[in-house]
């Protein structure tokens, strides 16, 4: 006991020494959680248009108005002719093109019909749909208007209520997604190394020819940056709570042993790609390119994971980040209780009991 | 010229031997490419809805019909009380609730007007924003259904303006044509470039730097020799997965190759700046891991890849216009999606080149040959 009491002292000076390191192992999630916090948001709004008026007369510049004071479009440019908008199109500077026809005005008023024509640009089919959508609302908010004397028959009115998060903020949902994104990240990145860069190094020859237990070796490398985690934890859950106004409404306990469980299983992954490592370099390699973006896709806070093909919703069963994001969106957003997370934590122990299991398995205490 | 050979074949080798490395650098891209643009689906199909009729009339059943035919949404729950259809989205079995009121039918009927409460999961923007447009279309369908056929249409006299809209270059709305090429970048960026970082540093972690810096090779020679392998890399990764992108998903630049291939290597000369510069500001290759994943993170999560830079406050947009990936991932949507030439991408063009002279500059004047 009191040999691993010395071990894990020593290894925290390792970490504590490398000034550099430890900056980033602070600085990076918190810079990261405000960045992303106040900059993301799925919502789509300010998309640019192009509006191509051929009428020019009372009702298009109407409309026109109307588009243009909506929050969702900027009118970018005005163009006399279509033959233009190709061009416009492939430099990226338009996303949609509002096309009024001669004679306008004139039709509605006189044939009681006109069209509009809409182009999308539709690379995004996402923001294609999503701001055509805006501008038929746009016009039919226009039809009301006109037919407003004549009572509409059978009205049925809906009633639109947004929970949790009525502003429809981005941070709600990418807060939770980034926290686990990067204290996933973050442990498994820092212990990918642990074990490699001995080896690497030549020291781990002194370590196994020690009395020294592997277990206790494995253990003495896994504190300090669980200790650095669980630090950074608070710290993010600090700084969401008063800069982006999300406290944690149901229990910390619970939100605080369910991050636990997360950061241990995370740091098994590491573990397990740095016994396997032939250098740091392939670690790191396996670690940071290899799992970056299986995490940010799998996690389920960019795409929603119900979407995915079958063989999808099963890989992301095995990303440990899933089942946090659930946990941190249930405990922290909606405040319920252990009822309502028992299955979540129950996965992330036993992944990273497993996880360790294998890990300490495959530690070979002879060097090839 | 010769030195620069000879070191070109020391990396060579050095990065040939050492086949983990090689595959994790290769294979780890090309699977994930396979693999994650059937993750990355917007199209939002199967959002599950709970219905609260507390009405059970014929209307109510024929809106609820129309709603699970329309195929976005997937009845997951059919109840008399709303706390119970509540406490399913808090269990997250449903992302929006829809209650019909007593006496919808009679309302309608009757009064001419009826009311239905909609409420949202709102913690999940796109499918809030897009399952609450989707469902108030499917309302308004029903609503101009069933006034056409209960009442004359005394409304023909009324001006109406109808929309016609098309979508261009994408008709089919097939979402891997935007995904693919932005998936490739954030891989080429993530294998090649940043590893050129670990690569110089792992020299000084060794001391084998010492026995450069004592030579009479130049800095640019050296820097030039530890980059053009990560060059030739990035290239050979981007190739496997034009190549992967068009034989599985069907993505088939409209642009011309050559226009491609031209922006990709200015983007590595950005990237790779961005690489030697962590490199010189790192004593150990933890260190640069580090560094390397705050700015890759940053790019993946910032540079429009997932989430509209439009929809930005504007202090970030300024930031994500200094970010490479931001431009080289717009460049290969414009070209491979819609054939933009040269002169069309010229904005971005101009953007990474001073992006990439800044990086390089910087890192050489930063690089010091004394330890």
């Amino acid at each position: 006991m009191r040999q691993l009491i010395i071990f894990v002292k020593k290894e925290f000076l390792h970490v504590f020494r490398d000034r550099k390191t430890l900056l980033m192992l602070f600085g990076l999630p918190i810079a990261q959680i405000v960045l992303f916090g106040f900059a993301l948001s799925t919502e789509i709004k300010n998309s640019k248009i192009t509006i191509v008026d051929y009428s020019k007369d009372v009702v298009t510049t109407n409309l026109i108005q109307k588009i243009g004071a909506s929050n969702y479009f900027n009118i970018e440019r005005s163009l006399k002719s279509a033959t233009d908008l190709q061009a416009d199109f492939k430099k990226g500077i338009s996303k949609m093109a509002v096309i009024f026809p001669e004679n306008f005005g004139s039709d509605l008023i006189h044939t009681g019909k006109a069209t509009v024509q809409v182009i999308a640009d539709a690379s995004d089919p996402n923001l294609a749909t999503t701001i055509t959508n805006y501008v038929t609302q746009i016009i039919n908010d226009f039809n009301a208007q006109l037919s407003a004397n004549s009572a509409q028959p059978m009205q049925i009115m809906a009633e639109i209520q947004m929970l949790y998060n009525p502003e429809l903020r981005g941070a709600p949902n990418f807060v939770p997604g980034v926290m686990a994104l990067v204290l996933m990240l973050v442990c498994t990145m820092m212990t990918s190394v642990a074990i490699v860069k001995e080896k690497e190094l030549g020291t781990m020859e002194v370590l196994l020819v020690s009395p020294f237990k592997p277990i206790y070796i494995i253990i003495s490398k896994l504190t300090p940056y669980l200790i650095i985690s669980v630090m950074n934890l608070f710290i993010i859950l600090f700084l969401s709570a008063v800069f982006l106004d999300l406290q944690v409404k149901g229990s910390l306990l619970l939100l605080v042993f369910g991050s636990i469980l997360f950061i241990l299983t995370s740091l098994s992954i590491g573990l397990y790609l740095s016994i396997g490592a032939k250098t740091q370099q392939a670690a790191m390699g396996l670690a940071l390119m290899g799992m970056m973006l299986p995490t940010m896709l799998l996690t389920g806070f960019l795409f929603p994971i119900e979407n995915m093909p079958i063989v999808m919703q099963w890989l992301s069963n095995a990303v440990p980040s899933r089942w946090y994001f659930l946990i941190i969106k249930k405990v922290m957003l909606k405040g319920l209780g252990f009822k309502a997370v028992w299955k979540e934590i129950l996965i992330l122990g036993s992944m990273s009991v497993f996880l360790f299991a294998i890990s300490l398995r495959k530690f070979k205490i002879r060097l090839e | 010229m010769r030195t620069l050979l000879f070191l070109l074949d020391k990396e060579f080798r050095q990065l040939l031997r050492n086949k983990q490395l090689l595959r994790t650098l290769i294979i780890a891209p090309m699977i994930q490419l396979i693999l994650l643009p059937l993750a990355a689906d917007y199209s939002v199909k199967n959002i599950s809805i709970a219905v609260v009729d507390n009405d059970h009339s014929t209307f109510s059943q024929k809106l609820i019909y129309k709603i699970t035919a329309s195929g976005h949404f997937k009845l997951t729950g059919y109840t008399n009380s709303y706390p119970q259809a509540l406490s399913m989205v808090e269990q997250e079995k449903a992302d929006l609730v829809l209650q019909i009121p007593t006496d919808f039918e009679k309302n309608l009927v009757t009064e001419n007007q009826a009311k239905l409460y909609i409420a949202i999961n709102a913690i999940e923007g796109t499918k809030a924003n897009l399952g609450g447009a989707y469902l108030a279309s499917i309302i308004r369908d029903f609503n101009s259904d069933i006034s056409v056929k209960w009442q004359t249409p005394a409304t023909s006299d009324v001006p109406q303006v109808t929309v016609a809209s098309s979508n261009w270059y994408n008709p089919y709305l097939n979402y891997n044509l935007y995904m693919v090429p932005a998936i490739l970048v954030t891989l080429v960026t993530a294998m090649a470039a940043m590893q050129s970082a670990f690569n110089i540093v792992e020299e000084k972690e060794k001391g084998t730097i010492e026995q450069i810096n004592v030579t009479p090779i130049k800095k640019y020679i050296f820097i030039i020799g530890k980059l053009v392998p990560f060059l030739v890399l990035g290239i050979v990764i981007f190739t496997m997965g034009l190549i992967l992108a068009r034989v599985l998903y069907g993505v088939v630049p409209v642009g011309s190759l050559f226009v491609l291939y031209g922006s990709l290597i200015l983007y590595m000369f950005a990237m790779l700046g961005l690489g030697l510069l962590i490199s010189t500001y790192s004593g150990t290759q933890q260190q640069a891991m580090s560094l390397a994943f705050f700015f890759i993170n940053i790019f993946n999560m910032l540079s429009g890849i997932f989430t509209p830079v439009d929809s930005m406050p504007g202090w970030a947009k300024t930031i994500v216009e200094t970010f490479p990936p931001s431009h080289f991932i717009k460049i290969m949507r414009l070209v491979v999606l819609k054939g933009s030439s040269f002169s069309d991408i010229s904005y971005h063009l101009v953007a990474i080149t001073i992006i990439a002279v800044v990086f390089n500059t910087w890192a050489i004047i930063n690089y010091r040959k004394t330890a």
